[in-house]
């Protein structure tokens, strides 16, 4: 820079005169103390006997600097501070509270440097005191504004788990004569509510509705439309025989609420005939179930139209004779779809994996979701639902 | 010889002392979970809600390492670990050495350990005004990787740094312990080292933890503060090897 003159030259030299040794140390806008390297203060400016509130009496040569911390920060003091000042020589930035002479507590931020003579040994401590109140206000704000993200935080997945807990019942309901038992794995850590929702219910006597389905997106939004799916359902079942014109209601439903979202059902009525039973299946936009009986696994039904996303769909029933000893498997998009790096899991080894599992429903959708997890290495990318169904062959 | 780190740092802290009892001893030195640079998905707040987690720690080392005639050396909070893990197996332990240790840090009924339970809650206070840049800055450089053990820059940023959650958790269980009981159920040679001037364990606490363990001696050290292994290296291990001079004496 360059000082012009007159005026402003003999300003620059007044400064320079005034600003000596001895003031840069006694009133430099930080309190500045030095110690013994156990802490005892030796000496001390200005400003941190007036930031302190001490006279250099009650101080020099009589306490330590730990001394004039709070409880809490003499602690940190001995577990934290000495020891990285004396490993690295320095010590930065750190929170301390000083108790002031008045009893007030005086949030500080210090910086320390350790000097050591030629030989290694620790002859003082110079450290820097920071005025730091409105700056802890600021910071406790700050962590008071974290905590309640993480509270809300924790609330948010509490409720999501809960709104999941509603819509997937625990365990079918028992059915006579008729073995069904069901697998649900939500994807990641199962904070998030998924899409993919069942529903085991009776219609009438030896009469029951078997329904699997999946409701695009995650999230709160997606487990309103997943309710309103399940009821929807619920109450088509009542007075529409025909699986396919229960789909065709949630359809209307769906096109008629503010939702933007579409949804897949595969949608199976059982009636008790003879020994076994008669299912009746409807697909909208649903993977194809597996019908398992002694000749092998094979798929059945046909796709049918998404749900909620046209007015007019292609819907039809399935009729599908249940003889004891063969099962029906429903399941997500998340079994096929499972991937592990590049490849997909794929149906082929769903047909595989359940010509050859045991005489129970319980075992055949353990199987299922238990190889779709070790085929991603047991964290599912999406959500998993699995329903069996199986005519009990001993019955 | 085990060397034990207590509540804040890590074993760094006894760079300046452990190193000299290479020449006639075995020497091990680790991190307790959560600080330094262990593992820290092996962090369990259960199994660490009290010291008996560390202690069982402690002894699944000494099991790992096949130690016998072991020599614990157990700074601050550690000192207390090493007592309940000698309790536990007294068998595989020769010694103690205990440099500044506190069975009970809170005043209690007659007993003065130096702190009021507020004083807790305050050291609380002071850990996280001091965390408030660790996340976004530190976590990658700590939480590394246990299995590139090299030292340098990596390691001196990381000593005394913890997880803010594990840190407040460690702070919690070592403060609000009570392990007074526990001291008479040690019966071999030990060794309290005792600091002058030290805020955390004071004289008086160090006198109490010599008159309930039936056999320990106390050194009074001239060094001041609580962390003698740092700022007086020398003198810490010349009382240590001055004692287990002496405890072959004993045995």
């Amino acid at each position: 820079m360059t000082v012009g003159q007159g005026d402003a030259l003999e300003g620059f030299i007044d400064a320079l005169l005034d600003d000596n040794a001895g003031q840069l140390y006694e009133r430099a806008p930080c309190g500045y103390l030095s110690t013994t390297p156990d802490g005892t203060i030796i000496k001390a400016n200005e400003t941190f006997f007036t930031l302190t509130g001490y006279r250099r009496e009650d101080l020099v040569g009589r306490v330590r600097f730990a001394d004039l911390l709070s409880p809490g920060g003499q602690i940190y003091h001995e577990t934290h501070y000495a020891p990285l000042l004396r490993m690295h020589g320095t010590a930065r930035e750190i929170a301390l509270d000083v108790v002031r002479g008045d009893g007030q507590r005086l949030p500080v931020l210090v910086n320390s440097v350790l000097e050591r003579d030629e030989q290694g040994h620790a002859i003082v401590i110079r450290t820097a005191v920071f005025d730091a109140t409105q700056r802890r206000e600021y910071e406790r704000e700050l962590l008071r504004a974290k905590q309640r993200a993480e509270e809300s935080e924790a609330n948010a997945s509490r409720l999501a788990r809960t709104l999941q807990q509603t819509l997937i019942p625990p365990t079918p309901p028992a059915i006579p004569h008729l073995d069904v038992a069901a697998r649900y794995r939500p994807a990641g850590d199962g904070s998030v509510v998924g899409g993919d929702f069942f529903d085991v219910f009776q219609v009438a006597t030896a009469e029951w509705v078997v329904v699997i389905g999946d409701v695009c997106g995650k999230g709160v939004d997606a487990a309103v439309v997943t309710a309103l799916a399940r009821y929807t359902l619920r109450a088509a079942a009542m007075q529409q025989s025909s699986p396919a014109a229960a789909l065709v209601t949630l359809n209307d439903v769906l096109l008629a609420s503010e939702t933007e979202r579409f949804c897949t059902v595969a949608f199976v009525r059982l009636r008790r005939g003879g020994d076994g039973w008669h299912a009746t299946v409807a697909l909208g936009g649903h993977p194809r179930p597996v019908h398992v009986d002694d000749a092998g696994a094979t798929l059945v039904g046909t796709p049918g139209s998404l749900l909620g996303v046209l007015p007019d769909v292609e819907l039809s029933d399935l009729e599908i004779p249940l003889e004891p000893g063969e099962s029906l498997l429903l399941y997500t998009d998340g079994v096929p779809e499972a991937r592990d790096g590049g490849s997909f899991y794929g149906i082929d080894r769903v047909l595989h994996l359940v010509a050859g599992t045991g005489s129970k429903a319980d075992q055949m959708a353990g199987a299922v979701l238990d190889d779709v997890l070790a085929f991603q290495h047991g964290v599912a990318r999406d959500d998993i639902a699995v329903v069996a169904i199986r005519v009990p062959a001993d019955d | 010889m085990v060397f034990a780190h207590g509540f804040g740092c890590d074993q760094n802290m006894w760079r300046y002392v452990a190193p000299r009892f290479e020449a006639d001893h075995r020497v091990v030195l680790f991190d307790h979970v959560g600080a330094g640079r262990s593992d820290l998905s092996a962090y369990d707040r259960r199994r660490y809600s009290t010291l008996q987690g560390y202690a069982d720690d402690v002894l699944e080392i000494c099991v790992a390492l096949d130690l016998h005639d072991v020599v614990f050396v157990g700074h601050s909070v550690s000192a207390m670990i090493g007592v309940l893990a000698a309790a536990g197996e007294p068998e595989r332990f020769a010694s103690l050495v205990l440099v500044g240790p506190s069975p009970r840090y809170i005043n209690d009924d007659g007993y003065v350990g130096g702190f009021e339970a507020a004083d807790i809650d305050d050291l609380l206070q002071s850990l996280e005004s001091n965390y408030l840049g660790w996340s976004a800055a530190m976590a990658p450089i700590i939480m590394g990787r246990p299995d590139q053990p090299e030292l340098g820059q990596e390691l001196t940023e990381s000593f005394c740094r913890t997880d803010p959650d594990v840190a407040s958790h460690f702070a919690r269980v070592t403060f609000l312990s009570d392990n007074r009981a526990d001291l008479r159920r040690v019966d071999i040679p030990t060794l309290i080292l005792q600091c002058s001037d030290d805020v955390i364990a004071p004289v008086s606490v160090g006198e109490f933890v010599r008159d309930q363990m039936p056999r320990a001696t106390m050194v009074q050290l001239e060094a001041t503060g609580h962390c003698p292994n740092l700022s007086a290296p020398d003198e810490t291990a010349a009382a240590i090897e001055a004692f287990l001079h002496r405890v072959p004496a004993q045995l």
